[in-house]
């Protein structure tokens, strides 16, 4: 099948305009921009049944949807702050294949009635921004950005936004408190961005993978993109696969594609072929899956991955096998969220550092043996405590990985 | 000398991308234009940024604290920022940090004697297909070097050496 979203794989150089305009380029927006009322291209995209591909899965049609349309301007935003460990889609999306991202986030942007979108790129995306710079000022200039697009009234101006390095950054208030050149801190909510955003507008921010998703669905219909996936999780997503795989990258598949099928047709199988031991099907922010036969066959869409004890997430499926210890993969784990805990709230600044003692004591071999229990109690007492998701996230590995791999944890403690 | 005389275009060009009444929001492309050239903020530059976005030097400072891409102190002209997260780690990100360690005679956090290179483990760089892997962050921005081996690392900073030799 055709890639959907990874279409430069089929099509050389759809990276330049004049290719990705042979081959269907900037239709749909032509067609939402000039033919359509903004409430039926949200419609359209509500129909289809699209989810947010961050990670949280939120319906994106109905976000769009809630847009407080009494207070102007609107804006919306792209997050491209693609730092969750074990994620990298977004990235080869913005290098390979970038018109298709930025014609989505016009759709969008005429949807929500908003005349200026940013796209916050992590800082590391230095070169991706210059490659998105050069790809606007292409769209400027053959009259898909700017003033009275299509002989309408409506004009849109999109401009890039670097980070620089804070994985905080991705939740989306702290990413709006970034843009607004402030220190990235979540805000508290409610309110919601649709009604109190960037600069205290109504915005609406969704991921990379979203917006190119947007595209097609306003080419082809609900129906169409309805037709591939499942009920719960309607069309096709990127899985980027790391780990002890041998074949690690970004594969696009339909949400239904088991676990088997991705690390063992796609992504080669295991390296020297081990067993698999563990799935973290959403990056570091996952849960750790134990893993036998029926979890191998096991579809990936949102709601059956959830009967595992773990959420789907961005899809960053990190594969670890039997050569792993599950004491050293959470100290890890913690290491990286010991070091972007923003610091805002008490629970996640202070339970990062002792957790992340803790990880380390255990798995340096000299922590005792109540060491475990007070690691355990103290993760499990910032569940549900924390200001945003994550401080939450970085719970999840460390309560599933001693509650489901004790064994893993007994040889790790001094006797 | 001020951000705007020494870059006129580039001020102009960052400013103009928020509302005018929001000016604030270009602190962050504006501090990355205060240390292209040496690669970390000075003073003069915070009070330069702070005087024309009309917020505190200790607001300005206070971004630089919380990003870990913008620096207040000199380091090497390159700083080699390899990834040591979790996926790179499940592919030999560990060893090979140490065996570059090994091989250029320095430690996690220093510079090499003539001053090229600083060597940093960083946080996830959205190249988990490709370790290991790491960023060199200079003067012309970052660059990604992925699927390396120390021995094309070792390389790349002779490269890297001879062309700063060549500039003095």
């Amino acid at each position: 099948m055709a890639n959907v979203l990874l279409r430069h794989r089929d099509i050389a150089d759809i990276n330049k305009i004049d290719v990705y305009k042979k081959n269907g380029g900037f239709d749909a927006l032509k067609k939402a921009v000039s033919k359509m009322q903004p409430n039926e291209v949200t419609d359209v995209v509500k129909n289809s049944g699209l989810r947010g591909r961050g990670g949280a899965g939120f319906p994106t049609g109905m976000k769009w949807s809630f847009i407080d349309t009494k207070n102007w301007p609107h804006y919306v935003v792209a997050n491209a702050d693609e730092s969750e460990p074990g994620t990298f889609k977004d990235r080869e999306i913005m290098e390979s294949n970038p018109f298709q991202f930025l014609e989505g986030l016009a759709i969008a942007s005429y949807a929500v009635g908003a005349n200026a979108a940013y796209i916050y790129l992590r800082g590391e995306f230095w070169q991706v921004a210059a490659t998105l710079d050069e790809k606007i000022a292409d769209m400027e200039k053959a009259g898909y950005l700017g003033e009275n697009l299509f002989g309408t009234e409506y004009s849109l101006k999109i401009y890039t936004h670097l980070g620089a390095g804070a994985y905080i950054c991705g939740e989306e208030t702290a990413l709006l408190e970034s843009l607004e050149g402030k220190r990235g801190q979540p805000r508290v909510r409610p309110p919601f961005p649709p009604s109190f955003g960037l600069y205290g507008k109504p915005t609406i921010i969704n991921n990379v993978e979203t917006f190119t998703n947007v595209t097609p669905i306003l080419a082809n219909g609900a129906e169409w993109y309805k037709s591939m996936g499942t009920a719960d999780s309607a069309g096709v997503k990127i899985f980027s696969l790391s780990g002890r795989v041998r074949k690690p990258g970004n594969y696009e598949l339909p949400f239904g594609t088991t676990f088997r099928q991705l690390i063992y047709e796609h992504g080669g199988g295991i390296l020297d072929g081990r067993p698999v031991k563990a799935i973290m099907p959403a990056g570091a922010s996952s849960s750790l899956i134990a893993v036998d036969d029926k979890v191998l066959d096991t579809p990936m869409d949102y709601a059956t991955v959830r009967t595992l004890g773990a959420d789907l997430g961005s899809a960053s499926v990190i594969v670890l096998d039997d050569t792993v210890d599950i004491d050293w993969v959470i100290n890890k784990t913690i290491h990286f969220f010991k070091h972007e805990s923003c610091g805002k709230c008490t629970t996640c600044r202070e339970g990062n550092y002792w957790m992340k003692n803790l990880t380390e004591r255990i798995h340096s071999g000299t922590g005792a043996q109540n060491d475990v229990d007070l690691l355990l109690n103290v993760a499990k007492q910032m569940q549900g405590k924390c200001l945003c998701a994550l401080g939450e996230f970085s719970t999840m590995a460390v309560v599933t990985g001693i509650e489901r791999f004790p064994q893993d944890f007994k040889k790790a403690v001094k006797a | 000398m001020s951000l705007e005389k020494t870059y006129p275009k580039e001020v102009k060009q960052i400013l103009s991308k928020y509302p005018p009444e929001h000016k604030r929001s270009a602190v962050m492309p504006l501090l990355y234009l205060a240390q292209r050239e040496e690669g970390y903020v000075n003073k003069a530059a915070m009070q330069d940024i702070a005087r024309m976005l009309d917020i505190t030097e200790t607001e300005v400072a206070s971004i630089i604290g919380f990003y870990t891409l913008y620096h207040d102190e000199k380091a090497g002209k390159y700083r080699m920022q390899v990834c040591t997260d979790l996926p790179c780690a499940l592919r030999g990100a560990d060893d090979f940090l140490k065996n570059l360690c090994g091989n250029l005679g320095i430690q996690v956090g220093e510079t090499t004697p003539d001053g090229v290179v600083t060597l940093e483990a960083v946080m996830c760089l959205a190249a988990c297909d490709k370790a290991p892997m790491f960023q060199t962050q200079g003067p012309d921005g970052i660059k990604y070097h992925e699927n390396m081996t120390v021995d094309k690392t070792m390389e790349l900073i002779d490269a890297l050496k001879k062309s700063d030799a060549g500039v003095k």
